[in-house]
């Protein structure tokens, strides 16, 4: 019984019990659903369970699990748990809800083995989340949430259609291959399992839970935008849901090797400029998805097995990695939101004084995300660069190599030194309360344990690891890549090149949707208006002329005042009924 | 803030310019060690620029030194008022 119960369903059902609850028992319940829900997919259900059902007539797979899913199902548990540590001094019962459908539904998703599984989840992931922005109850917070909602419903629709062309093509519903497997595979690899238009729109709606370029902007719009403890939720399910999905579907996929370099680059110049330290951390989460993404095009299992292999060891561990450490870094910045009140970085500095844990924590997660040797980011995408190298893709290898010294730079430093360190702002604030401190404690440690102890992380990959992160050449190259770029940003700041912060917002591709859209519409309003005048003055006066026209005839009284007699009203009356019943049997 | 209390607050070690200035140049000399450390061991590379001497560092400079120049140019072109979308 217990292992035909979906995985998620566990906190799906708990959430909505969690409004019946008050004070202490609530806190409790919201604390614990994660680890039922952990010790749930441990006992019950192994890699190699597979649960299918039929639902009016068509075979259904709404559990599925093996080593690749599985990595994220862990995952997704641990975060779930760190994360409701740390909202659990929050009191809106609102947020404890949707945020707990919202894991317990990414959850189901991931380990899901069929696409209308996967799609019901992925709405849900969309819609249960929404209300962690909107819990920020401000005007700013429901428009961008409204946005938000708009562009990931949008993806399920797309998602959803995609769907039906792909089974109207090939009678699948199954989720467990890759797409190509099921294509004719002659193609160039650079589109492999992307032949078919139901295959490119559920691309392109994964595409857009994954952040690929241009399709970003809902994330830097919206996760900066929630509540403190809800942009941790946010940036852990939704886009690491999406990369599990391409991770599935599209391995081997060879434009995602290109989409995924951009990605890894061009979030660094707006992360330069913004002012909103969250802001900095969400296009900083674009750019590591770009390395995951790219791991996933150099899965080429049908070229390079060996490869592909580690290419998908990386991406999944950077996967378990980045939601560490990128929760992390948003718990340290949602704790000097709810002490200092702001996030700008050009009002935030000396913080370190009054709030050192926070700061020691934060500097741990920048660290990790910069892959400094002991740290878990060295230990992860080392494997995606890796297998770079071994398909002797120079370029993209040197693109990658630009990111990771950007991601320290601005990532690693700008973020701790902005917020705990440069000129002391004066805020003279408390620590962050002990549950928060305890769940970026928790989040810390496991950041560290990996760096250091890569064997556990390593033995859950969905395939064997060969690979040696700690040699003397990666440590002092990477060592010398870090401290080179600190040593840029110490001169580029004393010289004063580096950009201010000032209080500003930046343009990106939302200004599309936000203002040209509004603007455009708004023309086109006004030219039609005036079109419209145009033409309605043009019939007034033709219909005052036939209106002029008939009066004119009526009074000549010579056609339409004329007595009829019967037999011609009844003569035309057939005549109309006989080309009724022509035209009803043509 | 409190002015009385800035007055009576300790001084962190950090707060005077001269151990800043410690802090940097220990950085120089962190980067030049870890520069001449590439004399004392085998590199196994896969491209042969990786074999330059010092080129992770050189590179990791050079870039950085990149990205924020061309984010300079690129914030000038997109930088608001924070107000600007307030509908």
């Amino acid at each position: 019984m217990m292992s035909n119960w979906p995985p998620g369903l566990i906190l799906i059902i708990g959430a909505l019990l969690l409004p019946l609850l008050r004070g202490r028992a609530q806190a409790a319940v919201f604390l614990m659903l994660p680890v039922l829900s952990a010790a749930h997919l441990l006992w019950f259900l192994p890699a190699g369970t597979s649960v299918e059902i039929d639902l009016f007539g068509y075979t259904l797979n709404p559990i599925h699990i093996d080593r690749l899913n599985l990595v994220w199902g862990y995952i997704f548990h641990i975060a779930a748990f760190v994360s409701a540590l740390y909202a659990l001094q929050v009191r809106d019962p609102l947020q404890h809800v949707s945020a707990m459908i919202y894991a317990g539904a990414a959850i189901g998703a991931v380990l899901a083995g069929d696409l209308i599984t996967l799609f019901v989840y992925w709405e849900l992931t969309a819609i249960s989340s929404v209300f962690l922005i909107w819990a920020r109850r401000s005007e700013r917070s429901y428009r961008s949430g409204m946005r938000y909602l708009i562009i990931q419903v949008g993806s399920g629709v797309l998602l959803l259609s995609g769907i039906l062309l792909h089974f109207r093509d090939t009678g699948s519903l199954g989720f467990t291959e890759a797409f190509y497997t099921l294509l004719p595979s002659d193609v160039d690899h650079l589109w492999l399992g992307l032949t078919s238009p139901g295959t490119q729109l559920i691309f392109i709606a994964f595409g857009i839970k994954a952040a690929f370029p241009l399709l970003h902007n809902w994330l830097t719009d919206a996760y900066p935008e929630a509540t403190p403890s809800g942009t941790v939720f946010l940036s852990a399910f939704t886009t690491k849901l999406a990369i599990y999905a391409l991770a599935r579907g599209f391995p081997g996929t060879g434009i995602l090797i290109y989409i995924g370099a951009v990605m890894t680059v061009f979030p660094i110049f707006f992360a330069i400029i913004e002012n909103d330290l969250r802001r900095v951390l969400s296009y900083s989460l674009i750019d590591q998805l770009g390395f995951m993404v790219t791991g996933i095009g150099l899965a080429n299992f049908v070229h390079h097995p060996l490869v592909a292999e580690m290419a998908l060891n990386g991406t999944a561990g950077h996967a378990v990695a980045h939601i560490l450490y990128k929760g992390l870094l948003f718990m340290t910045m949602g704790a000097v939101l709810m002490r200092t009140g702001t996030i700008n970085g050009s009002e935030l500095g000396g913080l370190y004084k009054s709030m050192p844990w926070t700061t020691a924590f934060c500097i741990i997660g920048a660290a990790s995300i910069s892959a400094f040797p002991l740290f878990s980011g060295f230990v992860t995408k080392s494997m995606i660069f890796y297998a770079c190298a071994e398909q002797h893709l120079t370029e993209v290898w040197l693109v990658l190599l630009v990111a990771s010294a950007g991601v320290f730079f601005y990532s690693g430093i700008k973020i701790p030194f902005l917020a705990f360190f440069a000129h002391d702002s004066g805020q003279r604030v408390k620590e962050a309360p002990w549950n928060m401190l305890l769940a970026m404690g928790v989040a810390a440690a496991l950041c560290i344990l990996i760096g250091v102890m890569p064997g556990p992380l390593y033995a859950i990959l969905p395939f064997e690891v060969t690979y040696q992160p700690y040699t003397v050449m990666h440590v002092i190259t990477q060592l010398q890549l870090l401290m080179w770029s600190a040593l840029a940003f110490t001169v580029l700041m004393r010289t004063g090149i580096y950009p201010r912060e000032i209080r500003s917002i930046n343009l990106d591709s939302d200004w599309t949707y936000r203002k040209a859209f509004p603007a455009m519409i708004g023309a086109i309003r006004g030219v039609g208006q005036r079109v419209g005048d145009q033409l309605k003055g043009a019939l007034t006066s033709h219909l005052k002329k036939l209106y002029e026209f008939l009066r004119q005839a009526n009074e000549s009284q010579e056609f339409f005042e004329r007595n009829w007699s019967t037999s011609t009203m009844v003569f035309l009356a057939t005549v109309l009924l006989v080309i009724y019943l022509l035209l009803y049997y043509l | 803030m409190n002015s009385e209390n800035d007055n009576t607050e300790k001084t962190y070690w950090l707060d005077r310019p001269a151990n800043v200035n410690k802090v940097v140049y220990a950085l120089y000399a962190v980067c030049a060690m870890l520069v001449l450390a590439d004399l004392l061991y085998h590199k196994h590379v896969h491209f042969d620029f990786e074999k330059w001497f010092g080129f992770f560092g050189f590179f990791g400079f050079v870039a950085c030194v990149g990205l924020v120049l061309a984010a300079k140019v690129l914030g000038v072109l997109l930088k608001r008022d924070e107000d600007y979308y307030d509908e």
